[in-house]
C-alpha cells in the first residue's frame, strides 16, 4: 500500500441566473411557488409551443465570460440534448454544444501551494429541468415544472483541480464572480449554484487520465469536499484491490456521508445533440459585449487592494469585507456618509455591528438599520461625542427604535463633555476639592493622575471625553 | 353560393344578399352531407363559434373585409383553443389545445368561421393520407383513389366544396401534391412567411403552413391574413407585411420562366407530361418567356430530406410521453414501460419508423455522415436555386410524377417516398411555391408546380391567377360533389 | 447502411419505443428500405460545404426579460393523464 495516488478533478458548475422570466418563455421564473404554478405551455412542452430566448440571460452569460476573460465568440447557437426523463417536459433539454456563448477563460485560485490558474473550458446557456418529488407518494414520482426553463450557465473547468480543497476554492472563486456580478443570487439552498464533480485517482507520475465518475448536484462547499474525497478514497480502495472503476454518473449522500451509483442514469445515453430547429443562431454585436463590459464590477482581489492600499485597512479586514458583496457595498456606502476614519468603520462592522446582526439572525442585507444610519454612528465616535463602548448601546438603541444616533445620544444624554471650558471647570474644581492628592502626585506618585481621571469620570457619569481630560490635567497638576 | 370566389361571396355579404350564417351553413350541410364518403375532416364542429361569428358581422359592418364571414376548416394539427386537435393520431384522439395557433386566431381577427378539423397523415407525415388514426380520405374525383398528403382531407374538402377554403402544412409537399392530385390550387409560402406557433411541429426547419383553395386569388387573399411577423415564432421572419395584389391582367409579358427539362420530359406518365408542356406554353402565349434552367442537386433532395425531417421528427415527437398530455398507456408497471406503451400505442406504424430513422441519423457514429452531409446537400441544393433565379423570375415543372393512386396501392415502401421528388428541393430551400390545376388525365387532376424566390410569393400566385384568368380548370369540379 | 435485429432493438431504445416480436422483421425490412435510399446522399461532393441548418438566414430575435404569462395549472393538470392537485404522476422514479 505503499502507492501514492493523486486525484483529478473537474467541475461543471450550474448557475442560475437571476432573471425575472424563463429562459425561453415569459413565466415568472421565481423559485418557492406552489408547484407547477409557474409554467407556461412551453414550460410543460405543450405541441406546437416554441422558444423564445430572453435577451438579459445572453447579457448575464456575456457578463460571467467577460468576467473570466473568456473568448466571447460573434453568434452562438442553441443546441437540443435528447432523453427522456419525467421532469425534462419536451423530451429534449435546450442546451448548446458546438457553438457555446462563452468559449475559454480562466480563473486563478489560492492554493495551499499559492496561486494556481484553473482554465474554464467553456460556459452555455441552457434551460433548467423541472423537480421529481420521490418521497410524497410511495408508488408515483410527482413531477413539479416550476424550475423547468429556468435559465442556467453552465461553466465547465478543465480537470486541473488536484484535491477536494483546490475544488472547493475554484468553486467560491466561481461563485464570487457570479455573485459579485449580479447575475446570480447564489442561494445554495434553493439550488441557485449547484456543481457536478468529475472526480479521478491516477497513480502520482501516471500521465494519462484514469476512469471517471461523475457525482452529481452538490450544493454545498463543505458538501462537495466530503463527496470528493469521499469518492477518491472509493476508488483508490477499487484499485487497490485490483478492481477497475466504472464510469458512472454517482450521487452523493450527506446523511451517509457516501456516494452511490445512479440509477436512472444507468444507461450511458446517447444524447444525439444537434441544433435546435426552431431557433435560427444568435448574433452577439460588439455593441452587446461593450455594454456587459461597462457592467462589470470590482472583483475582491482589487478592493483588497483598494481597502488596505488607499483606505488604510488591515489586511484580514479588507478580505473579510471584500469577499462579502453585501458587506464590501455598505462598508462603501457608509464611509461615503461619514467622515470617521475607514478603518474605525471596518473594525465597528465587522466587530459589534456583526455581533448584533448575528444576535438578531439577520442577514446584513436585511438590517434595519442602513448604511446611512450607521455612517451617522461613526461620526459620534469620529467626533468624539461618543466612545466605542457607548457606541454599542446606541447601536442596539438604533436597531430597536429606528432613531437616528445623535438623536438618541442627545435624549440620553450619552455624549462626551468634549466642551474644553466645561472640562477645564471640572479639572479645576477637582484639583481644589483635593489638596492632599495634589500634594502626592507632585511629589512624584505618578499613579495618583488614575485618581483625578477617576474622579472626574466618576462626576460625570463617564462621558468626560478621556483624551481632553488627560491634556487637561496633565496641563493643571503641573 | 357553391363554386364562388372569395370576393365574390364578400361582395354578396357586403350586399346583403345573404347573411354569414346563410353562407356558412350552406358550407356547414356541405360538410355534413359529404364528410361520411369522403372522410376529409376529423372533426365538424355541431355549432359556429358565436366570437367568431361576431367577429366576422362586426368586421362586414365595417366594410372592406375581403374574408369576414368566409368558411374554413384546419388541418387538424393546427391548436384550436377548446377544440379537439388530433395530428390523426391515437397519441392525441382526446388532446385539447388550451390556445389557438397564430394562423388560427389570425383568420379568426381577420373574420373567418371555422366549420372543423382536417383529416391528414398522421403527424403530416405521409403522401397518400392512408396514414391517419382515423381513417383514409378518400379523393373527391375517384374515391377509390387517395387525395394525396399529407393535407389530404384540406384537399378533399375543398375539391369537394365542402369549404371555399382550407389551411395546410407542407414539410416536403404536403399542400402542393394533394392540391394536384385533387385539382385545387395550393401554396406553401416561403419558410418563415407564416408563425409556426401552435402548429404542431413534424420537422421544424421545413414545415410552413399554407392555404389551398380554388384559385390562387382566394389563397393570396387568406395567406396574406395568416402571413406576417409572430413574436411567438423566432424562426418567423421579420418581413414587412406582405399583401397580396391580384394582377389586371392575364399579359405575362416580361416575364421569365424557368423551365428544368429533364424533370419534364422524364416524366414516365405521358399525360402529365403532355398536361405540364401545355401549361407552360400557355404561360408563354400570355408573353411570358421561357428559359431552360437546371438543378443538379435537385436529385439528391429526396434522400437529404429522409434524413433532415426524420432526424427533427425523432426529436420534436419526444414529448409525446404519455405524462402530461396525450395517450397514456393502460398497462405500465414501471416508466420504462410508461414511455414504450404510450408511444407505441399512440403513434402508428409510418410515424414510429421515420422517429427511429431520425434517432439513428442523430446517433453517436452516424451524425456526421447523414444528419451534417444531408445538411450540406441542402445547401448545395439551395445554392442551385439561388444559381437559376439569377436567370428567371420563377420555375414552373412538375408536382407529382403520378395521378392519384389507388388506395392501398403503394401504402408502403420507398415508391411512395419518391413520390415528392419535385416538391422536396423547393422545401430544403425553404422557397415559396404552389401548384395549380392544369387540366386532367385518365378522368384525374395534374397540377403545375411554380416555384419563386424567397419571400417572392406575388410572383408565383399573380402567374396563377392569370393563367386562372385565361383557363378554367381551377373551376372542375368532381360530379359527385357538383 | 443495413441494420439488424440488435441494432433495431437499440434505436427503439434510444426512441422509446416498444417493436413487438412479430413486427421485428417486418420494421427492420423496411427501415433497411429507407436507409438504402438515403445512402444515395454519398454521392454528393460536399467538401467545402457549409451545412445548412435553417432556410431562413437570418439572426435570431430576442425578447426582454418581461414576466408577460400568468399560471396554467389548472388547466395543466386537467390535460394530464394522471395527476393529483399540485403534481403531474409517473411510476416511481428510483434516482
Amino acid at each position: 500500500m505503499s502507492q501514492q495516488w493523486e486525484m483529478v478533478i473537474g467541475l461543471e458548475i450550474h448557475v442560475r441566473l437571476d432573471t425575472d422570466s424563463k429562459l425561453f418563455s415569459g413565466m415568472k421564473a421565481s423559485y418557492g411557488a406552489s408547484p407547477n404554478s409557474q409554467v407556461s405551455f412551453l414550460d410543460a412542452g405543450l405541441p406546437g409551443t416554441l422558444p423564445v430566448i430572453n435577451q438579459k440571460a445572453l447579457d448575464y452569460a456575456i457578463r460571467f465570460g467577460l468576467s473570466v476573460d473568456a473568448d466571447i465568440p460573434p453568434f452562438t447557437v442553441f443546441a437540443r440534448k435528447n432523453y427522456f426523463y419525467p421532469d425534462l417536459p419536451k423530451g429534449y433539454q435546450i442546451s448548446q454544444m458546438d457553438d457555446p456563448i462563452v468559449g475559454p477563460g480562466q480563473v486563478v485560485i489560492e492554493t495551499e501551494a499559492g496561486a494556481k490558474t484553473i482554465e474554464i473550458t467553456r460556459a452555455h446557456l441552457e434551460e433548467d429541468a423541472g423537480k421529481s418529488i420521490h418521497d410524497k407518494y410511495d408508488q408515483y414520482s410527482a413531477i413539479d415544472l416550476n424550475r423547468a426553463g429556468t435559465p442556467l450557465i453552465e461553466v465547465v473547468s478543465e480537470p486541473q483541480m488536484s484535491n477536494a480543497k483546490e475544488a472547493v476554492a475554484y468553486m467560491r472563486e466561481i461563485y464570487t464572480r457570479v455573485t459579485h456580478l449580479g447575475i446570480c443570487d447564489g442561494n445554495l439552498q434553493e439550488g441557485s449554484f449547484r456543481c457536478d464533480a468529475n472526480v479521478s485517482v491516477r497513480p502520482v507520475g501516471q500521465q494519462t487520465l484514469g476512469t471517471r465518475t461523475e457525482i452529481k448536484n452538490l450544493n454545498s462547499f463543505r458538501f462537495i469536499e466530503k463527496a470528493i474525497n469521499h469518492e477518491a478514497k472509493r476508488q483508490i480502495k477499487i484499485l487497490e484491490a485490483g478492481g477497475q472503476i466504472t464510469q458512472e454518473t454517482r450521487l452523493y449522500d450527506a446523511e451517509q456521508d457516501q456516494t452511490r451509483s445512479m440509477r436512472s442514469k444507468e444507461n450511458a445515453n446517447d444524447y444525439r445533440y444537434f441544433p435546435d430547429p426552431d431557433q435560427l443562431p444568435i448574433q452577439i454585436t460588439p455593441e452587446m459585449i461593450a455594454a456587459q463590459r461597462a457592467l462589470l464590477p470590482e472583483f475582491p482581489a482589487a478592493k483588497i487592494e483598494r481597502y488596505v492600499g488607499e483606505l488604510g485597512l488591515k489586511p484580514d479586514d479588507a478580505a473579510i469585507i471584500a469577499h462579502d458583496l453585501r458587506m464590501a457595498e455598505f462598508f462603501e456606502q457608509s464611509n461615503q456618509h461619514s467622515q470617521a476614519a475607514a478603518d474605525l468603520n471596518a473594525k465597528f462592522l465587522l466587530g459589534e455591528f456583526s455581533a448584533l446582526l448575528n444576535a438578531q439572525g439577520v442577514a446584513l442585507a436585511a438590517s434595519q438599520i442602513d448604511a446611512t444610519a450607521y455612517a451617522g454612528l461613526l461620526d459620534q465616535m469620529a467626533n468624539g461625542s461618543v466612545s466605542r463602548k457607548v457606541a454599542k448601546g446606541v447601536l442596539d438603541d438604533m436597531w430597536d427604535t429606528g432613531q437616528a444616533a445623535a438623536d438618541i445620544i442627545k435624549e440620553q444624554g450619552l455624549g462626551q463633555i468634549s466642551d474644553a471650558s466645561a472640562l477645564t471647570e471640572l479639572v479645576q474644581q477637582v484639583i481644589a476639592d483635593n489638596p492632599d492628592q495634589v500634594s502626592s502626585y507632585r511629589g512624584g506618585n505618578d499613579k495618583m493622575f488614575n485618581y483625578f481621571v477617576g474622579q472626574i469620570m466618576k462626576q460625570t457619569k463617564g462621558q468626560a471625553n478621556p483624551v481632553q481630560t488627560k491634556q487637561l490635567l496633565e496641563e493643571y497638576l503641573k | 353560393m357553391i363554386g364562388l370566389s372569395i370576393r365574390q361571396m364578400a361582395g354578396m355579404l357586403a350586399a346583403k344578399e345573404c347573411s354569414i350564417q346563410e353562407l356558412c351553413g350552406v358550407y356547414w350541410d356541405r360538410c355534413q352531407a359529404f364528410n361520411e364518403t369522403t372522410g376529409a375532416l376529423i372533426t365538424t364542429l355541431t355549432e359556429f363559434n358565436p366570437k367568431e361569428l361576431l367577429q366576422a358581422q362586426a368586421l362586414l359592418d365595417q366594410g372592406q373585409q375581403p374574408l369576414a364571414g368566409i368558411p374554413l376548416v384546419h388541418k387538424d394539427l393546427f391548436c384550436t383553443h377548446g377544440i379537439k386537435t388530433t395530428c390523426a393520431s391515437n397519441m392525441l384522439a382526446d388532446f385539447v389545445p388550451p390556445y389557438d395557433a397564430t394562423v388560427v386566431s389570425r383568420l379568426q381577427q381577420a373574420g373567418m368561421v371555422t366549420l372543423g378539423k382536417a383529416n391528414m397523415d398522421e403527424f403530416a407525415m405521409g403522401s397518400s393520407n392512408e396514414h391517419s388514426a382515423f381513417g383514409p380520405v378518400a379523393n373527391p374525383w375517384d374515391e377509390q383513389r387517395v387525395p394525396g398528403g399529407s393535407s389530404g382531407g384540406s384537399a378533399a374538402a375543398v375539391a369537394a366544396r365542402m369549404v371555399p377554403v382550407a389551411t395546410g402544412t407542407d414539410t416536403g409537399g404536403s399542400i402542393r401534391q394533394p392540391a394536384a392530385l385533387c385539382g385545387i390550387t395550393g401554396i406553401k409560402p416561403s419558410y418563415g412567411r407564416v408563425s409556426r406557433h401552435g402548429m404542431i411541429a413534424f420537422a421544424s426547419s421545413l414545415d410552413q403552413a399554407g392555404v389551398m383553395a380554388a384559385s390562387a386569388d382566394d389563397c393570396g387573399l387568406v395567406l396574406s391574413a395568416m402571413s406576417g411577423h409572430d413574436a411567438l415564432d423566432s424562426t418567423s421572419a421579420q418581413q414587412p407585411p406582405w399583401q397580396w395584389q391580384k394582377p389586371d391582367s392575364p399579359d405575362m409579358r416580361g416575364l421569365k420562366v424557368g423551365v428544368v427539362r429533364d424533370w419534364i420530359d422524364g416524366l414516365a406518365d405521358d399525360g402529365i407530361k403532355q398536361l405540364t408542356w401545355a401549361a407552360i406554353e400557355q404561360c408563354q402565349a400570355q408573353g411570358a418567356e421561357l428559359l431552360d434552367v437546371s438543378l443538379p442537386h435537385a436529385d439528391l433532395a429526396v434522400s437529404a430530406y429522409y434524413i433532415l425531417a426524420p432526424a427533427e421528427c425523432s426529436s420534436n415527437l419526444s414529448r409525446f410521453d404519455g405524462v402530461r398530455f396525450g395517450h397514456q398507456t393502460a398497462q405500465a408497471s414501471n416508466l420504462q414501460e410508461l414511455y414504450c406503451r404510450s408511444r407505441s400505442e399512440g403513434f402508428g406504424e409510418e410515424v414510429q419508423k421515420r422517429i427511429m430513422v431520425g434517432a439513428w441519423a442523430l446517433s453517436s457514429g452516424y451524425y456526421d455522415a447523414y444528419y451534417l452531409k444531408a445538411q450540406k446537400v441542402r445547401r448545395l441544393i439551395s445554392d442551385d436555386f439561388k444559381a437559376a433565379f439569377e436567370q428567371v423570375d420563377l420555375i414552373a415543372g412538375p408536382v407529382s410524377p403520378e395521378v392519384a393512386f389507388k388506395h392501398g396501392e403503394k401504402s408502403t415502401g420507398v415508391s411512395m417516398y419518391q413520390a415528392d421528388q419535385f416538391t422536396i428541393p423547393a422545401s430544403l430551400a425553404g422557397l415559396p411555391c404552389l401548384s395549380m390545376p392544369i387540366g386532367h388525365t385518365q378522368g384525374l387532376p395534374v397540377g403545375l408546380q411554380l416555384i419563386g424566390r424567397y419571400f417572392d410569393e406575388q410572383t408565383i400566385l399573380a402567374v396563377a391567377d392569370q393563367y386562372q384568368q385565361q383557363t378554367n380548370h381551377h373551376q372542375q369540379t368532381p360530379e359527385a360533389f357538383a | 447502411m443495413s441494420i439488424n435485429r440488435t441494432e433495431l432493438e437499440e434505436i427503439a431504445a434510444l426512441a422509446q419505443l416498444n417493436i413487438p416480436d412479430q413486427q421485428v422483421g417486418h420494421i427492420t425490412e423496411s427501415l433497411n428500405q429507407l436507409m438504402a435510399m438515403i445512402e444515395h446522399i454519398n454521392d454528393a461532393n460536399t467538401e467545402a460545404v457549409a451545412p445548412m441548418a435553417h432556410p431562413n438566414d437570418a439572426w435570431q430575435l430576442v425578447r426582454a426579460d418581461e414576466v408577460t404569462d400568468t399560471s396554467h395549472k389548472a388547466a395543466l393538470l386537467a390535460l394530464a393523464a394522471h395527476a393529483d392537485d399540485d403534481h403531474y404522476l409517473v411510476p416511481k422514479v428510483i434516482e
